[in-house]
C-alpha cells in the first residue's frame, strides 16, 4: 500500500528542514527560528479562523502571554527549564484564555475580531504603562535556559540557537503539527467544520456552538504561548511590541498568504512570510508598502493563499494527464 | 475647578476629533458593511497633507486668520484619494468580511510607507501658530479659541449630517440603500455611484479631522495605527453604524481619555478598553446599534 502523499510531502518537509542548517548559512538557520515560533502559534490560529470560521486579530496577546510568561517564570522564579517553562505559558495561556474566550466566543464575524482587538490591547496598555511590573516598553528580560536539562555551555548564543535549539524547535513543530492533525481529524474539528458552514444548522444537530468555539479557542491560545516562548527565549526579551494589534494582523497576514483552507497552509505561510520580510528589508527601507501590496493582491486575486495555488497546479497537471 | 474645566475642554477637543473619524467609519459600515481598519491612515494622511498645504498657502500669503479654513480644504483636497481606494474596495463587496478587514488593514500597512516617503520618519509639526485665534480665559483656566473653533466645526458636521441623511432625497438614497442594497438598486439607484460617493465621504471626513488636529499636535507615523484602537472603541460603545451612537461614543472616549491621564495616567488606554469589553457584554450591539443579526 502506498502511504497517502500528505504524509510523504510532510516527511520530505521535515527531512529538508533538518538538513537546512547544515547547508545554509548560519543567519539564514538563525531565521529559522521565529518560523518555527510562528509555525507554531499559527497551527493553532488557524484552528480558530480556518477551521473555526473565526477572525481573532487579538492573537498577538497569547504569543505576549508565552513570552511574557517565559520571562516571569526564568527571571523572577529563576526556572531554568524550558520545558518547564513552556509547560507552564502553554497551561497558563489556556487558562487564561477560558474566560476570555467565554466573552468573545458569544460573537462572530466582525465582532469577535474587535472584541478580541479590545482584549488585545487592554493586554497591551497593561504591559506599556504597569512598567513597574512588566518593564514598560523595554520589556522584561528572558535568561538562557537549558533545553531538556542540557546546559550547552560549550555554545555561544548563535550557535545554540542554530544548533541544539534549531532542531529543539523542529521537534517542538512536528509534535505541534501531529497534535493539531488529530485534533482537526477528529470529531470535534469536524464539528468545528460544519459550525464554521452553518452554525445554526449544527445547532440544531446538537452541537453545542460556544462550547466547541471556547475549546476551539483555548487551544488556540495554549500553541500561541507555545510560539511566543520561542519567539521571547530567541530575542532573549519580551516586549509589548509583540503584543500590539499590528502584530496581530500580521498572524492573519502570513495564515492567508499560506493559505488557510490547508492544514499545513499557515506553516507554509510563516516560512514564506518570515523570508520575504526579510530580503525585503534588506533591499528596502518601504517593506512595509511591498508587504501591504502582497497582501492586498492576495486578498483581490488570490485568497487561497501559496497552498492553494500549489492545489490548482496539481489538479491541472492531473486533469491534463487524464485529457492526454 | 480649572482641573474640571481642563478636563472637559480637552475632552471634548478629543471627542470632536474621534467623532468625525468615527462618523466617517460609521457612514462606510452602514452603507458598505465594511469595517475600515484604515481610517486611521486616512486621519494621519490628513494631518501631514494639512501640513503640506498650509506651508505652501503660508508661502503663497495665506493671512494668519485663515488656518482653519485653509485646513478644512486641505482635508477635502486629499479626501479625494478615496475615489481609487473604493474602487480597490470593490472587488471584496460581498465576500467574507475578514477578506475585506484584511484589504483595509493592507491599506493600512501601504500607507505607513507611503507617509514615510513623503515626510519621513521624524514627526512632524505645522508651522502656523493657531494661537492667532486668541485664547479665552474664564476664571482660572484658558482655552485656545481654535481649540472651540474645531469642536464647533464638529458640532456642525454631526448636525449637517444628520439633516442631510434625515431632509434631503440624497440622503434617503443613502439610506435606503444601508438598508437593501438590491431592492434600491432594482429602484433605479445607481448603487456603484452611491458607494463611491459614501466612500469619499467618510475619507473626508477622516482626513479633515486629521487636518484639524495637527495645528495641537505633531502628525507622526504611530498616529494612524493609534487611532485606529480609538476610533474602534468609539464604533463599539456608540453601535456599529450608528451616528448618533458615534457622537456618544466620541464623548464617552473623549472624556474618559482625558479624565484617566489627570487622575491616573496608567489607566489611559485601559480605562478605554474596559469600557468597549464591558459595553460589548452589557449592550452587545452598542448604546445605538441595532442587535446583530
Amino acid at each position: 500500500m502506498k502511504p497517502p502523499p500528505q504524509i510523504v510531502a510532510a516527511l520530505f518537509g521535515v527531512a529538508a528542514l533538518a538538513v537546512f542548517p547544515l547547508l545554509a548559512p548560519t543567519y539564514y538557520a538563525g531565521l529559522m527560528i521565529p518560523f518555527f515560533a510562528y509555525a507554531i502559534a499559527l497551527l493553532g490560529f488557524n484552528l480558530l479562523f480556518g477551521y473555526g470560521g473565526l477572525l481573532s486579530f487579538g492573537h498577538a496577546m497569547f504569543i505576549g502571554f508565552g513570552a511574557y510568561g517565559t520571562a516571569v517564570m526564568a527571571g523572577v522564579f529563576g526556572v531554568k527549564s524550558f520545558e518547564l517553562a513552556l509547560a507552564a505559558v502553554v497551561l497558563g495561556s489556556a487558562l487564561a484564555a477560558i474566560p476570555i474566550g467565554l466573552l468573545c466566543v458569544r460573537y462572530t464575524g466582525i465582532f469577535f475580531g474587535m472584541l478580541t482587538l479590545a482584549f488585545g490591547m487592554l493586554f497591551h496598555s497593561f504591559l506599556f504603562k504597569f512598567y513597574y511590573v512588566t518593564g514598560g516598553d523595554s520589556g522584561m528580560r528572558i535568561p538562557r535556559m537549558n533545553i531538556l536539562g542540557l546546559e550547552f555551555a560549550q555554545y555561544n548564543k548563535i550557535t545554540f540557537l542554530t544548533g541544539p535549539f534549531y532542531y529543539y524547535c523542529l521537534a517542538l513543530l512536528v509534535i505541534a503539527a501531529f497534535a493539531m492533525w488529530r485534533i482537526v481529524h477528529s470529531p470535534f474539528g469536524l464539528h468545528l467544520r460544519a459550525l464554521r458552514e452553518n452554525s445554526r444548522k449544527a445547532e440544531y444537530l446538537g452541537v453545542h456552538v460556544r462550547r466547541f468555539r471556547l475549546a476551539a479557542f483555548v487551544i488556540s491560545a495554549a500553541f500561541g504561548a507555545a510560539g511566543g516562548a520561542i519567539l521571547g527565549f530567541r530575542i532573549g526579551l519580551a516586549d509589548p511590541e509583540l503584543v500590539y494589534w499590528t502584530q496581530s494582523g500580521q498572524l492573519v497576514f502570513m495564515t492567508v498568504l499560506g493559505g488557510f483552507h490547508h492544514f499545513l497552509g499557515p506553516v507554509i505561510g510563516a516560512l514564506a512570510f518570515t523570508f520575504l520580510q526579510d530580503q525585503l528589508q534588506s533591499l528596502t527601507q518601504y517593506w512595509r508598502f511591498v508587504l501591504g501590496a502582497i497582501l492586498a493582491l492576495l486578498v483581490i486575486g488570490f485568497p487561497a493563499g501559496i497552498a492553494g495555488w500549489a492545489d490548482l497546479a496539481n489538479w491541472r497537471l492531473k486533469s491534463r494527464k487524464a485529457a492526454a | 475647578m480649572s482641573a474640571f474645566a481642563n478636563i472637559v475642554l480637552g475632552g471634548v477637543f478629543h471627542a470632536a476629533v474621534l467623532f468625525l473619524v468615527a462618523a466617517g467609519l460609521q457612514l462606510v459600515f452602514g452603507v458598505q458593511k465594511i469595517l475600515n481598519l484604515a481610517c486611521g491612515s486616512f486621519y494621519a494622511l490628513g494631518a501631514y497633507f494639512g501640513i503640506t498645504f498650509v506651508g505652501f498657502a503660508i508661502a503663497s500669503g495665506m493671512p494668519a486668520w485663515a488656518l482653519l479654513p485653509v485646513l478644512v480644504l486641505a482635508g477635502l483636497i486629499v479626501g479625494l484619494v478615496g475615489l481609487p481606494i473604493e474602487r480597490m474596495l470593490r472587488t471584496v463587496y460581498g465576500r467574507d468580511e475578514s477578506f475585506q478587514l484584511l484589504l483595509t488593514f493592507a491599506l493600512l500597512l501601504m500607507f505607513q510607507d507611503v507617509f514615510r516617503f513623503f515626510w519621513g520618519a521624524n514627526p512632524r509639526s505645522i508651522e502656523a501658530n493657531y494661537l492667532v485665534y486668541g485664547k479665552l480665559a474664564g476664571g482660572d483656566f484658558t482655552v485656545p479659541v481654535y481649540n472651540l473653533l474645531v469642536i464647533l466645526a464638529a458640532i456642525l458636521v454631526a448636525a449637517g449630517f444628520g439633516l442631510f441623511l434625515q431632509k434631503t432625497n440624497y440622503g434617503r438614497v443613502l439610506r435606503a440603500t444601508a438598508e437593501n442594497r438590491a431592492m434600491a438598486e432594482a429602484l433605479g439607484v445607481n448603487v456603484s455611484r452611491v458607494y463611491a460617493a459614501v466612500f469619499t465621504a467618510g475619507t473626508m471626513l477622516g482626513t479633515v479631522a486629521g487636518a484639524l488636529v495637527v495645528p495641537t499636535a505633531a502628525a507622526s507615523l504611530d498616529m494612524a495605527v493609534e487611532l485606529v484602537v480609538e476610533a474602534f472603541a468609539v464604533v463599539v460603545i456608540g453601535g456599529l453604524g450608528s451616528m448618533p451612537g458615534a457622537l456618544a461614543g466620541a464623548v464617552v472616549v473623549g472624556l474618559i481619555h482625558a479624565y484617566a491621564i489627570y487622575a491616573y495616567p496608567e489607566l489611559e488606554l485601559l480605562a478605554t478598553y474596559l469600557i468597549v469589553i464591558g459595553v460589548l457584554l452589557l449592550r452587545p450591539a452598542g448604546l445605538f446599534g441595532r442587535p446583530a443579526t
